[in-house]
């Protein structure tokens, strides 16, 4: 079932166009990976699922956007409610300088989710369990966030992400910052969050595209060349330059 | 390696050799000037934190005071007359003395000598009748010749204490009649023509009135200024313009923004002359433009992972700002606010010309009271003539160093103690 539904978007920043005509299906509770060589365009799109590219101001997105429905490149679209449905997680983990429980209670707080402190503690709680750090940080929530590990740090911002109970999440590159032990802790997760949550990871690991998700899209100069089953693209793809991009022949 | 590499190598060494010379020599001098100026100023200045006092005899005659109770009240000795009594205090010095010479020894304190001997009285009611000792403030050219800023050997017509009051002195001192103590009145004193008596009370509290006016009126708008323009303002020539003239506005001389004070807020608004709400509000407008760019300065350095943590949790702009950009701005900002205060402290031509230079011998309780500020009592001191001033000049100025010291550490400590580490 489809979740996001993008047709003929195009993205320029000021008279340079970065994305053209992309159109794409993204299903429900699973994962959709983009990949592609550095400025195809990717995170480009990630951003325009969430209206985070509202914050560059010479960046005009045109096209149809739509999740379950609801068109996301509209002037009318309230993008506070859009991004509490929609959360994202960056490249460089940026917990906010505050205590382990204040970033994870952040969003609930804005939003007015939890009404007492206990349904926030338990929010709290939750959110840090089912991003696997619950038991590294239980006996030290009023510890500053930024002091964690990397690797810590990430997770905690996917804690921060998930607390508001999404119905999608995108990552920008979650685990280029990461060694290989946290990289593999963060796409187990990733594997266990996607039975409740869409997610669409942007990667220039093609391994881990091929590890963590079920569509992968093959971005190249602004264009979404091919998008198909992970299985596929992979394997058999139709199109060469997926074919050289996967076997490391340019990229 | 070739010779010729060889010397290049050789030659680069050199430079950097010389460059780290230059460097020491720069660093050097710039010390020794401080050293010399500090040396100077502090020379110069020890000695007014010292106090000379005359210690004479005085009795308090119950007839030369003219009063006639029993036991007198509080208000009988409030209204008793003092002249002959403080009069005979000091001749007393020397009963030998002719009665038309007398203004000799009279001149060898302070004018507020009988004011000292009613304070006594008054403070010691019990005193009354009796005979007791009693400190005098020595006049500031018995004040000089004790600390020995006062040649003696000049001929006698050029000098301000003659030989006959030298001669008193000395004795006096020999018999350990002259006292010196801490200047606690320097500290405690409005201004006075009288440089025994002058102190820094009036324009300290006109110095704390006008940086507090300056902070209230510069911070608010500083600060919602540098949020405005940073965090909301679409990025546009307009803004581009205000920016430019914001940079332009710190450069422009104070005497001008004092012209400005003088032109609008004494001319158009009609505020009262010569106090610290007109000072502060001119110099205000002189800190305005620092606290602008610092706070934009830290608003500008807080990482944009930051903004779009929040925004991507679905804050909005002003949320954003005022939980997270704001607050971690606010070391930056407050560190540069008060080094726009220190600043502003030091500022001396526009509040001559808003009227703040004034003659002002009592204590302002408010910033609407006339007041002077401290680099302005500096001003004035080194306009005057008498040579107790001198020393008075050099003390102020320590005192305003040592408050810009603390307001610079203040800045430091506010800085580094309070920055938060991110990432």
């Amino acid at each position: 079932m489809s979740k996001i539904k993008a047709e003929n978007v195009n993205v320029y920043y000021g008279s340079k166009q970065a994305l053209f005509d992309v159109s794409i299906d993204i299903a429900e509770k699973e994962v959709t990976a983009l990949i592609g060589p550095s400025g195809c365009g990717k995170s480009t799109f990630l951003r325009c699922l969430n209206r985070m590219n509202d914050v560059i101001e010479i960046c005009r997105v045109e096209g149809s956007i739509k999740m379950d429905n609801l068109e996301l490149n509209s002037r009318k679209l309230d993008v506070v409610r859009l991004r509490e449905n929609v959360g994202m997680v960056f490249q460089k983990p940026n917990p906010f300088p505050k205590t382990i429980y204040e970033n994870v209670a952040y969003g609930p707080t804005i939003h007015g989710i939890a009404q007492s402190k206990e349904e926030m503690d338990q929010i709290v709680e939750t959110s840090l369990k089912k991003a696997a750090l619950w038991n590294e940080v239980k006996d030290r929530l009023d510890e500053i966030g930024t002091g964690l590990s990397g690797g810590q740090q990430q997770r905690l911002c996917i804690a921060r992400a998930i607390s508001v109970s999404p119905e999608v999440i995108l990552m920008d590159e979650p685990c280029s910052a990461l060694d290989p032990i946290a990289t593999a802790q963060i796409e187990e997760l990733i594997d266990d969050l996607k039975k409740e949550v869409t997610i669409v990871i942007v990667t220039h690991s093609m391994s881990q595209a091929a590890r963590v998700s079920q569509k992968t899209g093959f971005f190249h100069l602004g264009k979404l060349i091919e998008f198909g089953p992970t299985d596929k693209i992979f394997k058999n793809p139709d199109n060469q330059q997926t074919q050289d991009y996967i076997t490391g022949r340019f990229g | 390696m070739n010779s010729f590499k060889k010397n290049l190598l050789k030659k680069r060494y050199n430079a950097e050799r010389r460059f780290q010379w230059y460097g020491k020599i720069a660093i050097g001098l710039a010390l020794s000037f401080l050293a010399v100026f500090l040396f100077q100023i502090f020379s110069k200045g020890y000695s007014a934190f010292q106090k000379t006092w005359i210690v004479t005899e005085v009795h308090y005659d119950k007839e030369l005071l003219l009063i006639d109770a029993e036991s007198p009240s509080k208000d009988d000795l409030e209204n008793a007359d003092y002249y002959d009594v403080a009069y005979k205090a000091m001749t007393s010095l020397d009963p030998g003395l002719p009665e038309e010479e007398d203004r000799q020894l009279i001149q060898m304190v302070s004018y507020k000598y009988e004011a000292e001997v009613k304070d006594l009285l008054l403070k010691n009611p019990d005193y009354l009748g009796k005979i007791v000792p009693i400190k005098l403030t020595a006049s500031d050219d018995v004040d000089q010749v004790h600390k020995g800023n006062y040649p003696r050997d000049i001929p006698e017509e050029n000098r301000r204490v003659n030989d006959y009051q030298l001669q008193i002195y000395d004795m006096l001192n020999e018999r350990g009649d002259i006292l010196s103590e801490f200047n606690i009145s320097f500290f405690t004193s409005p201004d006075s023509r009288e440089a025994e008596l002058a102190g820094i009370a009036s324009s300290f509290m006109g110095t704390v009135f006008s940086i507090l006016v300056c902070l209230a009126f510069s911070f608010p708008v500083a600060v919602l200024a540098a949020i405005y323009l940073e965090e909301f303002a679409p990025k546009n020539k307009f803004t581009d313009f205000i920016e430019v003239n914001i940079n332009n506005l710190a450069a422009v001389p104070s005497i001008v923004f004092g012209l400005l004070g003088l032109g609008v807020l004494l001319a158009v608004f009609n505020l009262p002359r010569s106090t610290p709400l007109v000072g502060g509000i001119t110099l205000s407008l002189m800190t305005l433009p620092t606290i602008i760019i610092a706070a934009r300065a830290s608003l500008k350095a807080v990482p944009p992972s930051i903004r779009e943590a929040a925004l991507a949790m679905g804050a909005s702009n002003m949320q954003t700002t005022m939980h997270h950009t704001v607050p971690l701005s606010m070391p930056g900002t407050l560190s540069g606010t008060i080094i726009g205060l220190a600043q502003a402290l030091g500022e001396t031509a526009p509040l001559i010309l808003i009227g703040m230079v004034a003659f002002v011998n009592t204590i302002p309780g408010t910033p609407v009271d006339p007041a002077a500020s401290l680099p302005v009592q500096i001003y004035i001191w080194s306009e005057s003539a008498e040579r107790g001033f001198v020393e008075k000049v050099s003390a102020c100025i320590m005192v305003l160093l040592a408050f810009l010291i603390l307001m610079n550490l203040a800045a430091q400590i506010v800085r580094h103690k309070f920055e938060k580490k991110w990432s």
